[in-house]
């Protein structure tokens, strides 16, 4: 099958949600759209379900930081549809206050690791997930390493003082 | 099947064996640690800690220049760093709007071509080892060092290779690469014909992995499984048929694809992959006779940093070998998303960027990291022994798991 044109494919999106979703833009082809985080389980049921859509393949999960932003934190789906080859990016913006987001293992199993992923780095919530531990870092780390204000180098690191070096 | 009753984890006359495999255990090839409870041999339950090489790539990335993030994919899949390195090259080359001459998409395939084909010698060459037999192994491990030394000829180093430049190579491909090249291709079926007469119909191999860790097409979906696995599970998806980068549409090849996503299909699509990546090499180098031989990178004087003679002695080189390092150029301030079929599957980078010198966020979206999920859950019920064997044919990398 053909890929879907990004046109037909907010139509339809637009039919079954209207005015709950907002275009981002389409980045290199790429058509992101936002929705808020009650919809994001039914948008993402209705992808995958849909029957000319079938965005079966749920490539990533991801999370982004915007300190200056009222809702802080991003979460971003890529769905693929592998019968017609086309991609979709979904974002959902959340307050830092209220970090809490319904998970998406009730659609995919490989959706564990990528929130359990998101959830070490950036502190998101993902409400009703099996096992919401950290995966990358050690489990007693109290911070969220890829919010902005998580320095690159540690400041208490004492082997890089000047006084080492005669300064 | 089981004589013996199975015991579980609440059973107050549990007497089930807790067994730590890993994290530094010579049958897990990497920092892999699982806490298995075993009920004699078999495994009733398994959980997986991954990290243990976490470097932070992300957050590492959010600091540097475009160009200096190439070492950092390196290290991701480093049985296979170039793909990673093209991967990365291509993703910014799309942020930017580059277009690459062919001759440059032809050189890559054939890098990433050969990279395939070293990450699945070692794959295949160690299932073979850790279902006893050695010999393959070492028979294929000879042309992972050929291979080696082609990518010595070209960018000077053999594993983490920091290959190509965004825009192109950083030199020519010199006249002994691709006599090294030619050797490779006209040495390696002979081994790799070899190889496959020592496995394929090997009673010993076949019992050992046939039916072993089958996984349905439904369920590799599920959990996000792409590449050879998802493929030996029935569905043909390759990002190289599907999405095209680089140039692949130029070129004739097939997708091999297994039945029932058992050890044994996984290990037949692997080698099937590796005559498919010969094929797509030998039509690379014929159609780089038509292509100029002098052009080796895109004419994107703003983004490729010039070679150092050039630095010393020509002003506007200078200019933009400043203006590059210092990251003075401005970028488009948007978001893109770029995937390769990487050895083990989808390898993708997403990049989000607001106009400066470096990624306001880099994502990658690693395939090891993904498939492994399921290592756990899907050990359940299943020998020790075979779980190894699901692990050598899962591919695994921990630099790739971790990032």
């Amino acid at each position: 099958m053909a890929q879907i044109p990004n046109e037909e494919l907010l139509k339809r999106l637009g039919e079954k949600f209207d005015q709950q979703v907002t275009v981002v833009g389409e980045p290199y082809g790429l058509l992101t759209v936002e929705i808020s985080r009650e919809q994001i389980i039914d948008v993402l049921t209705f992808l995958k379900t849909d029957a000319a859509l079938r965005f079966i393949f749920l490539t990533d999960i991801t999370g982004i930081h915007y300190p200056e932003q009222e809702k802080q934190i991003g979460v971003i789906y890529h769905l693929h549809s592998l019968t017609t080859n086309t991609r979709i990016r979904i974002k959902v913006f959340l307050s830092d206050a209220d970090v809490h987001i319904p998970t998406a293992t009730v659609l995919w199993d490989g959706a564990n690791w990528m929130e359990r992923e998101t959830y070490d780095f950036f502190g998101v919530i993902f409400d009703g997930h099996p096992d919401l531990r950290r995966v990358l870092n050690v489990d007693d780390m109290t911070a969220f390493p890829m919010r902005k204000e998580f320095p690159l180098e540690d400041p208490n690191r004492v082997d890089k003082k000047d006084y080492f070096f005669g300064r | 099947m089981q004589n013996h009753p199975v015991y579980t984890d609440n059973d107050p006359q549990s007497e089930l064996s807790t067994l730590n495999l890993g994290p530094t255990h010579p049958a897990t090839h990497g920092v892999f640690q699982n806490v298995l409870q075993l009920d004699g041999e078999r495994i009733v339950s398994g959980v997986s800690t991954i990290g243990y090489i976490h470097r932070a790539f992300e957050k590492i990335a959010e600091h540097r220049p475009f160009y200096q993030i190439t070492p950092l994919t390196d290290r991701l899949n480093y049985c296979s760093s170039p793909i990673n390195n093209m991967g990365w090259h291509m993703t910014v080359e799309k942020l930017l709007g580059i277009q690459t001459p062919k001759r440059v998409d032809y050189l890559r395939v054939i890098i990433m071509e050969l990279a395939r084909i070293s990450d699945h010698i070692i794959c295949n060459g160690v299932l073979g080892v850790d279902t006893g037999a050695f010999t393959g192994f070492l028979y294929m491990m000879e042309h992972r060092e050929a291979i080696y030394e082609i990518y010595e000829e070209i960018c000077g180093s053999r594993l983490t290779t920091n290959i190509g430049r965004i825009g192109g190579f950083e030199r020519n491909f010199n006249a002994i690469a691709f006599r090294k090249l030619r050797a490779f291709l006209k040495n390696f079926p002979v081994t790799l014909r070899e190889f496959e007469s020592l496995f394929n119909r090997n009673r010993i191999f076949v019992d050992r992995t046939k039916d072993v860790a089958a996984v349905s097409a439904e369920t590799a979906l599920s959990y996000s499984w792409t590449g050879p696995l998802l493929r030996a599970a029935g569905v043909d998806y390759d990002v190289r048929a599907m999405n095209p980068y680089s140039s692949y549409e130029d070129f004739d090849f097939e997708v091999p694809v297994g039945t029932n996503g058992d050890v044994y299909s996984r290990f037949l699509v692997r080698n099937e992959e590796m005559w498919q990546s010969m094929r797509i090499i030998e039509q690379a180098l014929v159609k780089l006779e038509k292509e100029p031989t002098d052009i080796f990178h895109a004419d994107v004087p703003e983004f490729y940093l010039p070679p150092k003679e050039e630095v010393y002695n020509n002003m506007e080189a200078l200019i933009y070998h400043f203006k590059i390092v210092m990251g003075e150029i401005p970028t488009p301030n948007t978001e893109v998303y770029h995937s390769v079929e990487g050895a083990n599957g989808e390898l993708g980078f997403y990049l989000v960027n607001d106009g400066g010198r470096s990624p306001y966020r880099l994502h990658f979206r690693r395939p090891s990291f993904i498939n492994y999920q399921m290592y756990a859950p899907m050990s359940r019920g299943m020998l020790l022994s075979d779980a190894i064997i699901n692990m050598s044919s899962l591919n695994v990398i921990a630099g790739e798991l971790d990032a």
